[in-house]
């Protein structure tokens, strides 16, 4: 309970890159996605300073393949990642070090006949793969490159009976799929498809007794959720439904006040995903001292506002 | 990543063991990356990488690499029966990289990909789903896993609708189970029936399924949501459907014209009666469906008189986004030089006559519907005395208003949508069925509350249940035979108690309720006419009518379709955050939105969309007080790709503005507003102020002081 330990999550995420141990080398594999959360994090806490940005930079263009960008060095190129990639410099206000047609071209080659996107070359279809493409696309002001029509009937097709999104069309709604597909939709101005009502409800019914937020109805509930799900009612004006008390109270509890870092539920190993998580839910929930994070492209606002209002830092 | 517990500092001999799993991981992987990198695909090599995959499946590159390694072997392979042994081995490496992690994106799309091939048993994929859903019955990817198999093998929608009553009925709490059987289902049903009326036959039993679950745990969610889906299949009244017009179906209107030809117009079917309303570049003509259409123009919409020239009519959707919108405008302009005075003509309106207006869902809307009215003029000359406010602003203070007396006989009569071509005897059995599914739905929840009280469930489905019943008695727009009102703001009160951090929820749907109890028929809406005596107008120097919604704890808009006659607007000393759906009110000329908890400027984004609005109240809001907005993609702006300009929004000459500039252009540049109140507002100092006043050229007032 009680405070944010910025200081202590700060010299956490600074840690994460230099350990050795099996469950860090088991996360390799999305290291791309893993810098990008530790480094919001940091902004968000007014911590980027301690970061040096030009090694960052050119760790992330090592990973730079002739299409996309790999989760580490010498893994192979994937949307995700090429997200992640493009969120960093974004971040950094190095997109200037890409050659941004290049990757659009890249990402304009994943889209399928119905508008689908594929996540690499191996076609695995997923409403994520959506999500990284308009997202990508829309920080690179290109989004008018792939068929935007055809990619939102695609996602719509995947709404489900309680107004929900899954991976593909039949899947079930999973609050992580749900906030790909409204963000999705906002990005692109499509958000007629989002019925606000019904899936505002089924979003703020994931507030569970602990005053956390589970992914779906009988989970557990777990600190990411606190940015899918709270994200999603943000986008579509519904955030008042849940009781944000409670879950700023749940995040704090899941902190590690020791060792610094956040995880998924109070007690439990910490992680830099969910340190993310955990700490742009308590952004959304406006918690003091910290920047304000735009719900849709997971990057802070005043980065969002520079790249689309020429507004300066 | 998930649900590991938190380890001490202390536990050095684990530390030890760690550090050794970390190294053989380490070795591992470079040497898995040296044969990938090298394109090695030996016997050797392969078996390395399934060690690796087994340690850890989610390496993607490792899964790619297994890729490249059959289409190597395919291209110097041709004997099927050596392939499928090959391909038989990647099933079985996908297995046990399942057993260490069932979530393993990379492995199921692996598995995925071999059987795509052809060469492997789908009815063995049948067992092994058995298996793994037996171990863990909610497992997104099994259930997405089994839809593609099923999907290849062409099994039938029946079996797979059997497999998810097998596991509902081991364990009514499997929300995947639920979800899939409503996929199947909806499936079944429009390839039976070729559209979305479900039957009642499947439906019974249906509901005979969930209630089952429903008296075996109350609490237990998963039946709720699907019973809630099955009440939305047929529950809602006769379908999407033209809700509202302004000119109403029926109405007389009373033009005049002044000097500049502009139109002034009094509808006698108005509470207001005579107030005239002045129109400078033609009479609005608006309509208002019942969800979200596109396609309305002048080949769906015929509007027929004397007094039209034969030029298309345009319609724009009114909606923050696209073209698809509930409300549409289009703009009848009547130059006067054609009439006489003393002449009345009619205007005939035929909506959907013709197809090619479309729902969301890509249905056609198939409701065709006729209105008309009358223009009366009256004369030519009418003398435009000052209005626009410009000697004195207008006055916002509740001492200046007295409640105002209504000529019972001037008030909205029913709506006449005579419907041009709907088969009277299929709606009526439909209408049958849907009462008895209602009635009988109420008495098991009734039954439930009595063995649970305080059940949240059961007491949200038989408000809901109420109000659908409400809903589909009247039928028609009259809304005066609403029976329930009252025990669903009571059961809405309950909830709030019960659960508690749902309350804002329960709050907002009570205002829907409240407003809906207030715009349903002349007895309700006439204690909130109200009479302001203050001087400043906006027409000729009438006193001014106001429809007054104020301190009655709103925390949601509803209703408006009710209220599209509204010209002056008080929803002040409200709860509102959003002011969502107001911009079907096309004619309003005045709003007071103070003492409000608006966030952010464009949360005023629906009135854009009101070209007829001249003042404007915001004081004692929230603006500025909150980091967080969200209603940033609620309305067009670069930040969504929409086609505005980018000159709106881009580097303002004035760096100091920079901050808050995008929100108050996005929220006031094309408003004609004359009169701003913006006091009270964190966000009003004076760069606010100083932007304000270039956006808004035409302002007079600001804060109740001349802007010259």
């Amino acid at each position: 309970m009680g405070e944010l330990e910025i200081e202590k999550h700060t010299q956490f995420i600074m840690s994460v890159e230099k350990k050795k141990d099996f469950d860090s080398m088991v996360m390799e594999h999305l290291r791309m996605s893993g810098a990008y959360w530790g480094l919001t994090t940091l902004d968000l806490m007014g911590k980027l300073d301690a970061v040096n940005r030009e090694e960052v930079v050119s760790w992330v263009l090592q990973c730079q393949h002739d299409c996309g960008f790999s989760g580490n060095v010498g893994h192979d190129p994937h949307i995700l990642y090429t997200l992640s990639a493009i969120q960093i410099l974004a971040l950094l206000d190095k997109l200037d070090t890409i050659d941004a047609d290049k990757i659009s071209a890249y990402i304009v080659g994943l889209q399928q006949e119905d508008g689908s996107f594929a996540g690499d070359e191996w076609g695995e279809i997923d409403t994520r793969f959506s999500y990284c493409a308009v997202c990508c696309l829309s920080i690179l002001h290109r989004l008018d490159k792939i068929d935007v029509g055809k990619a939102i009937s695609y996602v719509a097709s995947c709404k489900n009976f309680d107004g929900g999104f899954g991976c593909t069309p039949g899947g079930e709604s999973h609050a992580g799929q749900i906030f790909c597909c409204v963000s999705a939709f906002a990005i692109s101005g499509a958000l007629t498809h989002v019925d606000r009502d019904l899936l505002g409800w089924w979003l703020c019914e994931r507030q569970v007794k602990s005053g956390g937020l589970n992914g779906r109805p009988e989970k557990l509930a777990d600190v990411c959720y606190s940015w899918w799900v709270l994200s999603s009612l943000t986008i579509i004006e519904r955030v008042h439904w849940i009781d944000k008390e409670k879950l700023k109270t749940f995040i704090l509890d899941c902190q590690d006040k020791e060792h610094g870092g956040i995880s998924d539920r109070p007690d439990d190993a910490v992680d830099v995903f969910h340190t993310f998580f955990g700490i742009a839910g308590l952004s959304l929930l406006e918690y003091p001292g910290l920047k304000p994070i735009d719900p849709a492209y997971a990057l802070p606002v005043h980065v969002v506002d520079r790249l689309f209002f020429g507004q300066p830092h | 990543m998930h649900g590991r517990p938190r380890k001490s500092s202390s536990d050095g001999g684990s530390q030890e063991k760690d550090m050794a799993k970390a190294a053989g991981l380490q070795s591992l992987q470079t040497q898995f990356f040296k044969n990938h990198h090298e394109k090695i695909y030996t016997k050797e090599a392969l078996q390395l990488n399934a060690k690796l995959l087994e340690i850890n499946p989610d390496i993607y590159t490792a899964w790619n690499y297994r890729k490249l390694a059959i289409k190597q072997l395919l291209e110097s392979e041709s004997e099927s029966a050596s392939i499928k042994q090959s391909l038989d081995e990647e099933l079985r490496v996908v297995e046990r990289a399942l057993k260490r992690n069932l979530t393993s994106y990379g492995a199921w799309h692996h598995r995925k990909w071999v059987i795509n091939m052809g060469y492997s048993s789908l009815d063995h994929e049948f067992q092994l789903l058995d298996q793994l859903l037996k171990a863990d019955s909610r497992n997104f990817n099994a259930w997405n896993y089994r839809r593609f198999v099923a999907d290849m093998k062409k099994s039938r929608d029946e079996d797979e609708l059997k497999f998810t009553t097998k596991k509902i009925n081991e364990n009514f709490s499997n929300y995947s189970a639920w979800h899939n059987r409503s996929a199947i289902l909806s499936h079944m049903l429009k390839n039976k029936y070729g559209g979305i009326s479900a039957k009642e036959q499947e439906m019974t039993e249906e509901y005979e399924l969930v209630r089952q679950a429903l008296f075996t745990d109350t609490e237990d969610q998963s039946g709720w949501f699907y019973h809630l889906w099955l009440l939305g299949q047929k529950i809602a009244p006769i379908g999407p459907k033209l809700e509202m017009s302004w000119p109403c179906n029926g109405s007389q209107l009373v033009i005049d014209f002044n000097e500049q030809s502009h139109a002034y117009v009094s509808d006698f079917d108005t509470p207001f009666g005579t107030d005239h309303c002045m129109f400078s570049e033609g009479i609005p003509l608006v309509l208002h469906f019942s969800e979200p259409v596109k396609g309305v123009n002048a080949s769906t919409v015929s509007v027929n008189s004397l007094l039209l020239q034969s030029e298309s009519l345009v319609w724009r959707p009114i909606s923050p986004h696209g073209l698809q919108a509930k409300t549409w405008v289009t703009l009848l302009k009547l130059p006067s030089t054609n009439f006489r005075a003393g002449e009345t003509y009619t205007v005939q309106i035929r909506v959907a006559d013709t197809l090619g207006i479309i729902l969301l869902n890509g249905y056609n809307f198939a409701c065709p519907t006729a209105l008309n009215f009358s223009l009366d003029i009256h004369t030519m000359t009418i003398r435009s005395t000052g209005g626009n406010f410009e000697t004195v602003p207008l006055a916002w203070e509740g001492e200046n208003f007295s409640p105002l007396a209504i000529d019972e006989n001037k008030f909205p009569i029913e709506l006449h949508l005579g419907n041009l071509s709907i088969d009277g005897s299929e709606n009526q059995e439909n209408t049958r069925w849907q009462q008895e599914t209602l009635d009988r739905e109420i008495k098991v929840c009734r039954e439930l509350l009595e063995i649970e009280m305080d059940s949240k469930w059961a007491k949200l489905t038989l408000a809901r249940l109420l109000i659908g019943q409400d809903m589909l008695s009247d039928g028609s727009i009259l809304r005066s035979k609403r029976k329930h009102t009252d025990e669903v703001l009571q059961l809405f009160n309950d909830l709030i108690e019960i659960d508690p951090s749902h309350a804002e929820y329960y709050k907002d749907q009570f205002s829907l309720i409240l407003l809906d109890k207030v715009s349903s028929g002349k007895q309700n809406l006439q204690e909130y006419f109200w009479d302001s005596k203050g001087t400043g107008s906006l027409s000729n120097g009438e006193r001014n009518k106001w429809l007054r919604l104020h301190g009655l704890s709103l925390s949601r808009l509803g209703c408006l379709d009710q209220l599209l006659w509204v010209q002056r607007l008080d929803i002040s000393h409200n709860r509102l955050r959003s002011i969502d759906g107001l911009e079907a009110l096309q004619l309003l000329g005045c709003l007071n939105l103070s003492h409000n908890l608006l966030a952010n400027f464009t949360a005023l984004g629906p009135l854009r969309q009101i070209k007829t609005l001249r003042a404007l109240n915001i004081a004692d809001n929230k603006i500025g007080a909150h980091t967080v907005n969200s209603t940033r993609f609620s309305f067009p702006s670069a930040l969504n790709n929409s086609s505005i300009s980018n000159a709106d929004t881009t580097r303002d000459a004035d760096e100091e503005i920079l901050e808050i500039s995008w929100e108050i252009t996005i929220a006031f540049k094309g408003l004609h507003l004359r009169q701003l109140d913006i006091a009270g507002n964190p966000a009003n100092d004076e760069k606010c102020r100083r932007l304000l006043m270039k956006t808004l050229p035409s302002l007079k007032w600001l804060d109740g002081t001349s802007v010259n």
